[in-house]
């Protein structure tokens, strides 16, 4: 390890590591450290990811950690009809994460960033209101501080990085679920190609249940509620699994869990040599709670950016706010538009559900996940006297 | 008073430290932990905490 670098990242998950890659690959001198002793675990995940991220960041599916191929989801209402929603080309994978973020990070190495597992940041060196550095402690317990041109804040849900940087980052309970699974084996699948999301206010209140399938009878069995609401996500799953004719006889291979931030992201990401991204930034696709190719997004944008602000040789809050506008015109409005979404979802009854099960297609919740429109739900909910009121929620 | 942690229950999302408006808790050396001088005992990480992990005494948390 260096006194000095252009660029430190603090968190070595698929934002941080991303974010390392780009800015080293763009010229910076880099280093991302990981205050867990191992990259990738435990993992906080349920393992599903598009096609599309991985092109994002040029990476094919390899078997190493591409181990399942999707074509589409199931979804599940109340009454126990599913509706079949198949994606158009190769949806994407289920992904070993402990495989796949590892890999993400040899790419930064290889790039020419270096990376430190078992080293976290304690806090935030600032010198005239600007961020220009890090205190790390490093595995074998010493103290140390690394200089930075810029820092970057890629340190998960949990991030306090944030915080230190003076940008509100505490998630609301209204806007976090609160999560749990399982990998489990001796499944009996209904298609290990497709996704089960099960919904209903007696399953998952205000969130949903997942089968994400890791092969022919294997899969991350998992559930998200909201926060807010009373009840233990894994006593709800505990009860899920045992009504489940498929899944009740299943063994635990690992137990998971962990928050996922279904709220608005942050509106500011930057401050003078600072920038935060990924969950930290709660950069997450608020209906279906995935991170993994928001935080890829943004570590690749904000990598560039802060190799840009290096080589300016100006990392003040006007230069690096080049990755909030990017972030926000691709990316950042459209999920802030799936968090209206979400309101509204966690707002149906069970009968609601039933009801939108069987007037709704495959399409149009596969769109309807994209954001790119909501006119057709809102044609389907104008149908119901009952759901007419969330018509403007979702036109607005 | 402080939050109290089960250790043996906690699977160590980091959900709670998410969650803490003051910025009382953390993951370290593979644990959490708390900072009793900032825990205001507000019982929010209780009532994220996915596994009943946490409690404040006096504050139960009905489900
Ligand atoms: C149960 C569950 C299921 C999920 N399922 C999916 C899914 O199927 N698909 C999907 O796309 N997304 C899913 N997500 C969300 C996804 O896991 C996250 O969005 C993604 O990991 C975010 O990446 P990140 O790099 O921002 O943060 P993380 O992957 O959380 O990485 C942050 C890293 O920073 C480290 N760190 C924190 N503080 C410090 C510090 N002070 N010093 C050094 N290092 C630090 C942490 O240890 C961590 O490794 C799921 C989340 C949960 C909880
Ligand atoms: S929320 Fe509960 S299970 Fe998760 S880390 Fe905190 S105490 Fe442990
Ligand atoms: S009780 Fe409140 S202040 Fe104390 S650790 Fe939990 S969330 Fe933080």
């Amino acid at each position: 390890m260096k006194e000095e670098y252009d660029v430190v990242v603090i968190g070595g998950g698929p934002a941080g590591t991303t974010a390392g890659r780009y800015a080293a690959e763009n010229g910076a001198s880099v280093l991302v450290v990981e205050k867990r002793d191992e990259i990738g675990a435990p993992k906080r995940c349920g393992e599903g990811l598009s096609s599309h991220a991985m092109e994002l960041i040029g990476i094919k599916p390899e078997p190493t950690w591409a181990i399942q191929e999707l074509e589409g989801a199931y979804v599940y209402a109340p009454s126990g009809k599913s509706v079949e929603a198949r994606f158009t080309e190769t949806a994407g994978y289920i992904i070993e994460r402990k495989m796949f973020d590892k890999k993400l990070a040899y790419m930064a190495v290889d790039a020419g960033a270096e990376v430190l597992a078992g080293t976290r940041a304690t806090s935030l060196i600032k010198e005239d209101g600007k961020i220009t550095g890090v205190e790390l402690l490093t595995f074998d317990e010493q103290k140390v501080k690394a200089k930075a041109k810029v820092v970057i804040g890629a340190d998960g849900v949990e991030s306090l990085t944030a915080r230190w940087a003076g940008l509100n980052s505490s998630h609301k309970l209204t806007d976090i679920c609160s999560s749990f699974q399982f990998e489990m084996g001796g499944l009996k699948l209904r298609d290990p190609h497709m996704l089960e999301i099960y919904m209903g206010n007696k399953v998952a209140p205000g969130g949903y249940v997942w089968v994400f399938p890791k092969g022919e009878n294997r899969a991350n069995v998992g559930i998200g509620l909201r926060a807010n609401l009373p009840g233990r996500a894994y006593k709800y799953l505990v009860d899920f699994i045992k009504n489940h004719p498929g899944l009740k006889n299943g063994s635990v291979i690992e137990i998971n869990g962990g928050g996922v931030p279904v709220g608005e992201p942050l509106e500011t990401l930057v401050t003078d040599g600072f920038m935060v991204i990924g969950d930290a930034a709660h950069q997450v696709n608020a209906i279906h709670g995935g991170g993994i190719k928001e935080a890829i997004i943004a570590g690749r944008i904000a990598g560039k950016v802060a190799a840009e602000a290096v080589k300016k040789g100006d990392a003040s809050k006007e230069v690096l706010k080049k990755y909030e506008d990017e972030w926000y015109s691709t990316e950042g409005n459209n999920l802030k538009r799936i968090v209206k979404l979400r309101r509204v979802v966690e707002q149906l009854s069970d009968d609601d559900l039933n009801f939108l099960a069987e007037n709704i297609d495959g399409d149009t919740i596969i769109k309807l996940t994209q954001a790119s429109k909501f006119t057709a739900l809102a044609k389907i909910l104008s149908k119901r006297p009952s759901l007419l009121r969330y018509v403007p929620l979702l036109l607005k | 008073m402080t939050v109290k942690i089960d250790r043996e229950l906690c699977i160590r999302c980091t959900g709670c430290v998410a969650v803490c408006p003051v910025g009382a808790l953390d993951y370290q050396g593979n644990r959490i932990v708390v900072d009793p001088k900032k825990c205001t005992d507000c019982n929010i990480c209780a009532k994220f905490c996915p596994m009943h992990a946490l409690s404040v005494p006096g504050k139960p948390i009905k489900d």
